[in-house]
Formats: C-alpha cells, sequence, structure tokens
C-alpha cells in the first residue's frame, strides 16, 4: 500500500502513519497538500475520486495544535477506481498560525466542509472564495469547536436596531452577495 | 417614454417555506421564472451536538446521535454504535443474532425514511393522497419502535455492545405483519406516481447530474445510484452481516429526479426482501448484547443476586468504560447514503471529537449547481429529491 503511494506522490511529502482501525492513513506536509491531493484523485491505480468528509480536530495544548483529517474513498465503481478502498489523509497545523490551501479545486464537496473547519476550529482556509460561517450566525464571537471554547456560558441577549438601510446601501448590499455567490 | 429594461429579481424562499424539509433558506435570483444564481443559507437547526458529545460518556451519545438525522435515527446510532465497537476491539464478538436485529432495525428506518421522503416529495409536487398514504406506512414502523423501546422517533434501542434489551413479546408478529401489507401498498404508491403524467412531467430531466459531478460532490448514495454509479456501501464494505444476505443495488441511468425517485422506490422493495430475511434468522429469544460487563451491565437477575455483578452495573453506569486511543471511521449505507461518524478517543470514558459525516449536508450543498439554469418551480423537485434532513444538515 504505501510502497504504491511513494510511486506516484511527489517525494518527501507523506510520511505513514499508524491508525486504531486499519485505515490506511498518512501525513501530508501542509504546503504540498493540493498536489497531493491532485495526484492522489487523478493516478488511475489510486482513484481517490471521493472526498467523504473533512474532520478538523483540536490538540491543544500540544502543538502542532490541529490535526485536520482527510477521508478519501476509491469506490470500485467502473471509472471510480479499481478497488474499493479508503484512505486517510491528515494534516498537522500549527495553533500560531492556523492556515490550509484549499481543495476546492480537486473537489467541490470540500466547499461548505471547509466553510464548516473555519466556522467551528478557526483554521483559515486560504483562497477559499466564501470563507463565511455557516452553522453559527455571522456575528458570533470564538469558534466553538475548539478545546478552548467554554461548554457553559450565559450570552447575553442581542438586541438589534430596526434594520434602517438606504436604497443605495440595500442595493450594494444585494450586488455583494451576488458577488460573493458568483465567485465559485 | 420611460427606456425599457430588463433586471432580475431576488427572491427570498425559506427559512419557514412548507417545503424546504425544515429550516433551509434559499435567496434565489430569478430572470422571468429562469433561476440564474441562488444562495443557500444553513444552521437554524444547528444545535452542537457535536460539542455535547465531547461532554458525555460514550453510552450517553447514543440519544444524541439518534436526533441528528431525525427520519434515520437508528441509522445514525448504528453507524455510531459500529465505530465505537470497532475502537473497542469487541466487534468480532458481537452475537450474530444482534447482528441481524441491527440490519432489520437499520433496514426498517430506511422505509420510514424513505416513506416520508416520498411523501413529502409528492405533497411539494401536489400529490397531496400520497403522503396521507406514506405516513399512514410510517406510523405502523413507528408503533413497531414504540414497542421495541417506548420511544416512536429515537428509540435509542441499539447500544454500544448490543442493544438495550431483549426483543418485546410480540414483536415478530408486528414485524411479520408489516411485511406481509407493505409490499402491496407500496404498489399502490407506485402506481399513483410513475406513470402519472404530471409526476413525469414535473420531474423528468430535472436536476440532472452527471456522474463525474455527483461524486465530486460526494453525494455516494442514493443520488449517485440514479446516475449509474454502481456503489452501496452494504456490498462494498459490508457491516453488520450485510453480506449474508440476499439483495439488489437499484440503478438509474439519467441522473434526474425521476430516476432518484425509481432508485428509492426500488431500494424500498429490496429493503423488504432483507426484512423478510432477517426476521427469519432471529429467534425470538436469546443473546443481545456481547456479555462483556465492562462494557454492557449484566443481567436484572444477577444484579439482585450477586455482589459482583451489582458492583458492575454500578460502575457501568456511574463510569461508562474506556475506549483505546485513536481514530476510527466506518461509512455506512443511510437511508440518504453514506453515513458515517470520525470519532477521536484519547482513551478515557468520553470522547474527545465526534464529528458526523452527513450526506445532507453535502446534498444541500449540491442544489444551486441543480437548480441555476432551471425553472422556479423545479426548485421544489430538486430539494425534494435530495431528501435532505435539515437536522442531518445543521447537526
Amino acid at each position: 500500500m504505501i510502497t504504491d503511494l511513494t510511486a506516484y506522490l511527489p517525494p518527501g511529502s507523506f510520511e505513514h502513519a499508524q491508525s486504531a482501525d486499519g485505515m490506511p492513513t498518512i501525513y501530508v506536509r501542509r504546503e504540498h497538500l493540493v498536489e497531493t491531493m491532485r495526484a492522489l484523485r487523478d493516478t488511475p491505480a489510486l482513484r481517490y475520486a471521493f472526498l467523504a468528509d473533512i474532520v478538523g480536530v483540536d490538540y491543544l495544548p500540544r502543538e502542532p495544535r490541529f490535526e485536520v483529517i482527510y477521508l478519501l474513498a476509491s469506490l470500485g465503481a467502473p471509472g471510480y477506481g479499481e478497488a474499493v478502498k479508503r484512505l486517510r489523509v491528515k494534516v498537522r497545523v500549527p495553533g500560531e498560525d492556523p492556515s490550509l490551501p484549499t481543495v476546492l479545486d480537486v473537489w467541490p464537496a470540500a466547499n461548505w466542509a471547509e466553510r464548516e473547519l473555519w466556522d467551528m476550529l478557526g483554521i483559515r482556509v486560504d483562497e477559499h472564495p466564501d470563507l463565511r460561517r455557516i452553522l453559527m450566525p455571522e456575528d458570533w464571537e470564538g469558534f466553538p469547536g475548539r478545546r478552548d471554547y467554554p461548554v457553559q456560558i450565559k450570552e447575553p441577549v442581542k438586541t438589534y436596531e430596526p434594520l434602517q438601510v438606504s436604497e443605495e446601501e440595500f442595493v450594494a448590499n444585494i450586488e455583494a452577495s451576488r458577488d460573493r455567490s458568483r465567485k465559485h | 417614454m420611460p427606456e425599457l429594461r430588463t433586471e432580475t429579481m431576488t427572491v427570498n424562499m425559506g427559512p419557514q417555506h412548507p417545503s424546504t424539509h425544515g429550516v433551509l433558506r434559499l435567496v434565489l435570483e430569478l430572470a422571468g421564472e429562469t433561476v440564474v444564481d441562488t444562495n443557500v443559507t444553513i444552521g437554524y437547526l444547528h444545535t452542537g451536538i457535536e460539542k455535547t458529545a465531547e461532554q458525555k460518556k460514550w453510552q450517553q451519545i447514543i440519544p444524541l446521535v439518534e436526533r441528528m438525522d431525525y427520519l434515520g435515527a437508528q441509522s445514525s446510532s448504528l453507524a455510531f454504535c459500529l465505530a465505537v465497537e470497532r475502537l473497542l476491539g469487541v466487534e468480532d464478538r458481537m452475537p450474530p443474532r444482534v447482528k441481524d436485529i441491527r440490519v432489520l432495525i437499520a433496514e426498517l428506518q430506511r422505509l420510514a425514511s424513505h416513506l416520508v421522503g416520498l411523501g413529502t416529495h409528492a405533497l411539494e409536487i401536489g400529490a397531496v393522497s400520497v403522503m396521507m398514504y406514506c405516513f399512514r406506512e410510517r406510523e405502523l414502523l413507528l408503533n413497531i419502535n414504540e414497542m421495541l423501546a417506548g420511544f416512536r422517533m429515537f428509540p435509542s434501542y441499539l447500544r454500544i455492545g448490543g442493544l438495550r434489551e431483549d426483543l418485546p413479546v410480540g414483536f415478530h408478529d408486528a414485524v411479520n405483519a408489516f411485511l406481509a401489507r407493505f409490499p402491496g401498498k407500496l404498489e399502490e404508491y407506485a402506481g399513483l406516481l410513475t406513470k402519472n403524467q404530471i409526476w413525469i412531467k414535473r420531474t423528468k430531466d430535472v436536476g440532472v447530474l452527471s456522474q463525474e459531478e455527483t461524486i465530486g460532490y460526494g453525494l455516494v448514495g442514493p443520488i449517485a445510484r440514479a446516475v449509474g454509479v454502481n456503489y452501496d456501501v452494504r456490498r462494498a464494505i459490508p457491516y453488520s452481516g450485510y453480506e449474508t444476505y440476499e439483495f439488489d443495488v437499484p440503478l438509474q441511468t439519467a441522473g434526474d429526479v425521476y430516476a432518484r425517485y425509481l432508485v428509492r422506490l426500488e431500494e424500498m422493495r429490496q429493503s423488504v426482501r432483507i426484512c423478510k430475511q432477517a426476521i427469519e434468522r432471529i429467534p425470538p429469544r436469546g443473546m443481545f448484547d456481547i456479555q462483556d460487563y465492562r462494557i454492557v451491565p449484566p443481567p436484572k437477575d444477577k444484579v439482585y443476586t450477586e455482589m459482583e455483578a451489582l458492583i458492575q452495573h454500578f460502575l457501568v453506569y456511574s463510569q461508562g468504560f474506556t475506549v483505546p486511543q485513536g481514530e476510527c471511521y466506518v461509512p455506512i449505507e443511510g437511508p440518504r447514503g453514506e453515513h458515517g461518524f470520525s470519532i477521536v478517543s484519547d482513551g478515557t470514558n468520553r470522547p474527545y471529537r465526534v464529528k458526523l459525516r452527513a450526506p445532507s449536508f453535502y446534498a444541500c450543498q449540491s442544489v444551486p449547481r441543480m437548480i441555476v439554469g432551471g425553472m422556479i418551480a423545479d426548485v421544489i423537485a430538486v430539494i425534494g429529491s435530495t431528501d435532505v434532513v435539515m437536522g442531518d444538515v445543521d447537526r
């Protein structure tokens, strides 16, 4: 399995890791992430065409603080890999610079998953066209998925002024939202 | 005379629209009746279950995960139990009877979920009576749940290490009665829709996705099978003894809303087949857990008569059990596609991280791709065909 990967992936970009559940696991260096992912998806012998999920884990106080797990699968269906197989790709992300390159160009499915990564763990996904909060309200403070985020807090009740926008602001707002959704 | 010009119109749909399957908000930009752009907003049902789970003991998480995908509750708990059992290393010790009961429950859950999916999908397109019929049949499945565990929608009957208790008296009769009644009823619903000209006009060639797109968007499940991707987790990576059951994986090639409807219909027929095989195999009385009293509570008659059993009982309920360190992901075929929990354990009696791979999350994400360029009336048909459950999307 691992000798297979050495033949196809850029040298020095990954290392083998142990896994408790028997799923083949590799660590990929952050700067090689996108090219590695592209190779994993496109190499005919590998053909990990399906990105099942992106999971961010916060290992505070360890450093590097975060690990991001990409669960990949080759489906064994015609055109999507010869055999049914799974691969777990892990990336270490340091706590003082929590950022990652986007894999949106490799799998469109990564779009919302990367937004969730930002929303929950505050891991910035560079070059993502639409990096906004997704599950939490837009004006939420802090990143609830982090281990140092307090579990039981009483937020003061927020009150809002009635919305007063001029016609120009209204149009500008709609235009901004259109631009944002056009980018991808 | 004023200058003639055309401009697009922005229409807000939701978050309380009756046909958005929960609280989903779409901002549609329309040129006439054509959708030219859309923006999807989710998060209205976010309850932070994944964060809450980090505070709970392993066994206490089962009721929580059932509330994520509230139409396929027992699929979620099955996925969670399988993942934890793999980390515990007790998979091989699971009695065959428990595996068969789990398969039966998962398939009944699939039927219940598809019935709601089909019923609401038809309701939104205008076939109101189908919804009434589907909910009538689902009621029988909820009665079976009530019989099992006292709860109708979230029974929490599956537990890590087995089942909560043995099957109730009369369970086999209830399931057999349902399985005898249901196939005929299913053909009735199919008769109302499959050759119905209005249904076909509303669903054929609507919301088409190619194979490459369905895989790229992560829509592995009924939506991918509707475009000919022959992949079913029950076949590809069998779990809980699915490799011993006979069933077909339905495939269609068109990839439109109608093809997805046909796939789900055929999946229901196959689920009935699996249920019939499972109920034959399950003896009415027998082992219902792995009988490892570090994980599951000892039987009550021993608890009341033996000191050691009482201590074990107390430990299981107060401290729970510890799970070896590591990460685990076990996919299962849920009603909406590949469904699985990524769990991370640090070796204590509470999980370090729990994350659901929610098929609806990915289906919801692909909605703009399917509706842009189509008519506004098709938006409703497409959302129905993705069968999204907002509890699953927002978690």
